[in-house]
């Protein structure tokens, strides 16, 4: 259980989780909405500011979790400030399909660049819910659904 | 016969399965649920193989043989609750329906709005969501019985909560999260001069000592066959035979009747009466099986190496820096709650799921347990007789692992 030849928990995962990236409310804020696990029990806020022109200018999130939904989180955050609300939306599919084995990070162009970190989750079914709790939950503050659950 | 742990594990086959990366197992989520002896198996394999049949209505010779086998085990299950009639034994699909049935039966017939059920802090979803469902069906009210900081309940504050207004009070055996064993005995005697009945969720707890319903004077007991070493998908629902035949049925079927017009149906006696449509025929044969092995072995070793497994636990993990046990109740089972400062649950049941450890994660159906000790989710080691000191070991060595991660 080597830190460095570990395709789970990847130094760049264990960072993010102990100093994560825009780990603050945005208040007032143009869009939030909260994410459960009920499974784990992994709780998180996610708070965007976006401009009329459809960019997000400001992306922050809070709450209680797990290492791989923490630094899912926080590397969410800090790969989508400034980028438009359709790029986020193109990167959720993107990610979404990383998480579940659905796009091979080797094949095709895709987006991902950093994020490619979590492609090897799909190999714990249990956990890819915990990769993927921040950005269901970013997707649920843009569709302006409050609260959302991964069960 | 002496306790040989090493004779044990080999009638146990699931203990020698390979985990993750092809590590040996080491399965310490016997709380979720226990493994199954090879005469479990083989008893149940038996009956698909060749004495499959439906009960109670075949006259053929299969069917004859798998009624009597079926209702030998209601004998088998008679005797290890020393209940004192086999109408008091009705199957279930496991501890859930039993509460339930419970529930849904006695609750929605001998309760009406104000009336009150008594629950602890402690309970599993199972036995608080059923009496939610009762509190919406008849405007009764719901109380709970406070814990203290080790996980036991507080029977100074379990005393006052209990009234002329109480009809139910339904209480854990054994904590599913916490480990605690309650003293059942004296919450029943309580529960009674309250003038309220009393249910026990066994679910943990049948695995623990033995079970006397007539010492211990409970009303109702629930257990599940799956964490008694026996099959899943059956369970057992013990009443006091002068309470069930008070009891509407449950649901609707066949077995559970002894005529049928469109105009009315008389009710088959107890416990059929309780058993609508066929049951898990196999299950039950399963479980009867289980509860020969468990006699077989002896609850005396069994209790004496639990003991043993309870105090080395502790002792050893008690030892890792950063863990903080949650439950440590004087009169603990081998069920070992903890948090590990700085690393969630989550991420040490996946990398000690790697060095082959089997541990459950999350808020064990415990929510407002959880929320009683101020964390989101705990890891859990939980031991059968068939677990090891050795064993334990293995798990403080991946926790010390874990550290090194994070």
């Amino acid at each position: 259980m080597s830190v460095h030849n570990d395709e789970l928990y990847q130094e760049v995962i264990l960072e993010h989780n102990k100093h994560p990236r825009n780990f603050r409310k945005i208040d007032p804020c143009s869009h939030q909405a909260e994410g459960y696990n009920p499974l784990c029990g992994d709780h998180l806020k996610v708070y965007l500011q976006v401009s009329a022109e459809g960019r997000i200018e400001d992306l922050a999130f809070e709450g209680d979790g797990c290492a791989i939904s923490k630094a899912s989180a926080s590397m969410m955050t800090a790969v989508l400030k400034g980028r438009s609300v359709e790029e986020a939306r193109a990167l959720f599919e993107e990610f979404r399909g990383l998480v579940m084995k659905e796009l091979d990070p080797q094949a095709g162009s895709h987006h991902l660049g950093k994020l490619t970190v979590f492609s090897g989750i799909w190999k714990y079914p249990s956990r890819v819910k915990c990769a993927i709790l921040a950005w269901h939950t970013l997707k649920g503050a843009l569709d302006k659904t409050a609260v959302v659950s991964t069960e | 016969m002496a306790f040989n742990i090493e004779k044990i594990r080999r009638d146990f086959p699931n203990l020698m399965a390979r985990a993750r990366d092809e590590k040996p197992l080491v399965y310490l989520d016997n709380a979720a649920t226990t493994f199954k002896p090879c005469q479990v198996i083989s008893c149940t394999h038996a009956h698909y193989c060749h004495k499959t049949a439906n009960i109670h209505r075949g006259v053929h010779y299969l069917s004859e043989e798998a009624t009597a086998e079926y209702e030998s085990t209601r004998e088998k299950v008679r005797r290890f609750l020393n209940a004192s009639s086999l109408c008091e034994i009705v199957f279930t699909k496991g501890a859930t329906e039993s509460i339930n049935l419970v529930a849904a039966s006695y609750g929605r017939s001998a309760l009406k709005s104000g009336d009150e059920v008594l629950i602890s802090q402690m309970e599993h979803h199972s036995n608080i969501v059923p009496w939610q469902l009762l509190r919406e069906a008849t405007g009764c009210v719901i109380k709970v019985a406070p814990i203290n900081d080790r996980g036991e309940l507080l029977l100074d504050e379990y005393r006052k909560l209990l009234s002329p207004r109480t009809k139910i009070v339904s209480i854990v055996h054994v904590s599913n999260s916490l480990g605690t064993v309650n003293p059942v005995k004296e919450l029943a005697r309580l529960a009674h001069e309250a003038g309220a009945v009393f249910l026990l969720d066994a679910a943990q707890g049948v695995s623990h000592e033995p079970i006397d319903v007539q010492d211990w004077d409970v009303d109702f007991l629930a257990f599940s066959g799956h964490k008694l070493f026996g099959p899943t998908g059956v369970g057992v629902l013990y009443g006091k035979e002068r309470i069930l035949e008070t009891m509407p049925p449950y649901q609707g079927g066949g077995d559970m009747i002894l005529s049928v017009t469109f105009d009315r149906t008389v009710f088959n006696r107890l416990p059929l009466k309780f058993e609508a449509g066929t049951p898990n025929v196999a299950g039950v044969i399963g479980l009867g099986s289980a509860i020969d092995y468990i006699r077989a072995v002896g609850w005396e070793d069994m209790i004496t190496h639990k003991k043993d497994l309870v105090d080395h636990g502790h002792k050893v993990l008690n030892a890792v820096p950063g863990l903080r046990m949650i439950g440590t109740a004087r009169n603990k089972a081998p069920i070992f709650s903890f948090v590990l400062e700085g690393v969630h649950a989550h991420d040490i049941g996946t990398l000690i799921d790697r060095e082959g450890i089997a541990i459950r994660t999350g808020h064990h159906c415990t929510q407002p347990v959880m929320e009683r000790f101020g964390v989101p989710a705990t890891a859990r080691a939980s031991l059968a007789f068939y677990n090891t000191k050795e064993e334990i070991d293995l798990l403080v060595k991946a926790l010390l692992k874990v550290r090194e991660v994070f």
